[in-house]
């Protein structure tokens, strides 16, 4: 009997991020002490380690690997590698959130690198099974980060809200991929493709399945009318969870709708554009709509996630290359956006002070003129204003649906982006127009203020000299 | 003599029934961790279905991963559940609306 040697450099990153999370795990059940302090180390030289591991590789080692159920393409090495980089900026904010507050404990860091962990296997799934698993790594990772403030009723609350409503999306996708599982005989996403193409597929069953895949997949995102955790979970759980929830998971949440959608079910890609549309314009509608009505600062932010999703399915709904360059374009700067915005906010907040509120950002030029250019930055490239970032974003995915000539949809989210525009204005008026209530202190570490400072930078620089990462984008899907 | 499409019926009945599950009930979070698990055994018997009458065994060795996630599932719902009780001191879904807006 002949066994087929298996190439395991294919999924090195993930080993390596397997590996060194069990390591994390048991440095933090050895040293009851300093456990903390050397999980939060160890997870950031992983973090680094796994971009070179993935960098190493690029361009070179691709295809697919472990019977068809991994692939190793541009899509995932670029995914991954900005998946690892934002992890390390995520991993530095939220250590000095949680340091402040009694919450510096070692299993955050194990929940972050499994959860890491479950994202790369996402990004590179090629089959059903693999994708189902690295979605259940990194959600269930998920609800119990959001639940390690025990203590606290919001944060629990939002917990079993998030995972009430997690849970079932992961049934309803798992449903839709009974269902095409039973209609194309293969679980491999290739094999889907193939089936499919060849036609002789019965369309109504086939429609029934992607019903229910797309369900699962406008949840995870949380696109309308699939948002109702989205608002709750921001607000309720500590901003250091927030923040890693709203930043990496979107992005691998991207790629399984790119896998599912594009790769597996681009052939009948006339059936799933219709209900794209509606997700997306919905969500448009009612993030900025509502996101006008919200003074916490984090719900806001929410709502101004779930209209970011709406914009990061314009591209996808296109259908078009560039179009789906405009989304992984979309969906890489919103984290970059959103990294900032909730950095923001944990650089401004303390102990006993959480600066969730809009109005606690009173007057924030008057003292600290640089944090508050910063925010500025962070406000208007999520409102969509050149040169910022945020603006060739919103002009690529727009683009790629004026092209197919969805005229009207692409006005009626014009239309609502700058109606969104009124609540991120809001901000900067109340950070350089209101008088602050009192003097009040940054008491940030200092790597923590230059990685903010950088990140603000980083977006502004990307506006200036969008060609790059807008080259690199176009080049993973020609 | 057992058709495909009377297990599948059977199927999307219990996954209706645990979808109704969550968004009716209005009284205790166990039920609605019940119908979660219930959701993912109607999605096992779909699976196990058209495994063994298309004779594929990808299916039925999906259905292996699916019971085992749901068992870390359901560890970590009830853990959720357990913190939540001894913050509120209910599991009343009613009451679960600190967060609003």
């Amino acid at each position: 009997m002949m066994f087929e040697v298996v190439n395991m450099s294919f999924a090195l990153p993930e080993m390596f991020l397997l590996g060194m999370a069990c390591t994390i795990l048991l440095v933090v059940a050895f040293f009851k002490k300093t456990g903390a302090s050397l999980a939060y180390g160890l997870s950031q030289i992983t973090m680094v380690a796994s971009v070179v591991l993935v960098y190493r590789d690029m361009g070179g080692l691709e295809g697919l690997a472990f019977s068809d159920t991994y692939i190793r393409d541009a899509l995932s090495n670029v995914l991954k590698i900005a998946i690892f980089l934002i992890n390390i900026a995520v991993l530095m904010y939220s250590t000095s959130y949680l340091k402040a507050r009694e919450l510096f404990k070692g299993e955050y860091y194990v929940l972050a690198v499994f959860a890491t962990l479950g994202m790369s296997v996402m990004v590179s799934a090629h089959h059903f099974l693999t994708l189902y698993l690295g979605l259940e790594l990194m959600s269930l990772c998920l609800y119990a980060m959001v639940a390690m403030h025990r203590d606290s009723k919001v944060a629990t609350e939002a917990a079993m809200k998030y995972f009430i409503l997690g849970a079932l999306a992961s049934g309803m996708l798992l449903y839709g991929m009974s269902i095409i599982y039973g209609i194309t005989g293969s679980l491999s996403i290739s094999a889907v493709a193939a089936a499919i193409q060849t036609g002789s597929l019965d369309n109504t069953v086939l429609s029934f399945g992607l019903v229910f895949l797309v369900i699962g997949v406008g949840f995870k995102l949380g696109a309308v009318p699939f948002h109702m955790w989205l608002p709750d979970v921001y607000q309720g759980a500590p901003t250091a969870m927030t923040l890693f929830i709203a930043t990496t998971p979107k992005l691998a949440a991207f790629a399984m709708m790119i896998r599912l959608l594009v790769e597996g079910l681009g052939d009948v890609q006339q059936y799933w554009q219709d209900m794209l549309i509606m997700l997306s314009v919905l969500s448009v509608i009612l993030g900025n709509v509502v996101a006008i009505a919200q003074t916490n600062m984090k719900r806001m932010l929410a709502y101004s996630t779930i209209s970011h999703v709406g914009f990061i399915l314009l591209g996808i709904i296109s259908g078009t290359e560039a179009g789906y360059a405009g989304s992984l374009f979309y969906a890489l700067t919103y984290a970059v956006m959103t990294l900032a915005a909730f950095g923001m906010i944990i650089l401004m907040s303390r102990r006993g002070f959480e600066a969730e509120e809009i109005s606690d950002y009173k007057g924030l030029s008057q003292h600290h003129p640089w944090f508050a250019l910063m925010m500025l930055i962070v406000m208007f490239s999520m409102a969509g204003i050149p040169p910022l970032v945020g603006f060739y974003a919103k002009l690529a995915v727009i683009k790629s649906i004026v092209d197919i000539e969805l005229i009207s949809v692409a006005i009626l989210v014009v239309v609502m982006s700058v109606i969104g525009a009124f609540y991120y204005l809001r901000v900067i008026k109340v950070m350089y127009f209101d008088q602050a209530d009192d003097a009040y202190e940054i008491d940030a570490p200092t790597d923590m203020r230059i990685m903010v400072s950088a990140n603000a930078v980083a977006i502004l620089g990307l506006g200036i000299f969008p060609g790059t990462l807008m080259a690199l984008c176009a080049s993973v899907f020609s | 003599m057992i058709a495909l499409s009377d297990v599948l019926t059977l199927g999307a009945i219990l996954f209706s029934l645990s979808v109704l599950g969550i968004f009716i009930n209005r009284k205790n979070i166990i039920i609605l961790l019940m119908c979660i698990e219930l959701m993912l055994l109607a999605v096992n018997l779909n699976f196990i279905a058209f495994s063994y009458f298309s004779g594929d065994v990808g299916g039925q060795i999906f259905v292996f991963f699916i019971l085992t996630v749901a068992a870390a599932e359901a560890a970590i719902g009830l853990a959720i559940l357990v913190v939540l009780f001894r913050n509120l001191n209910t599991i009343n879904v009613t009451e679960l609306d600190r967060l609003k807006g």
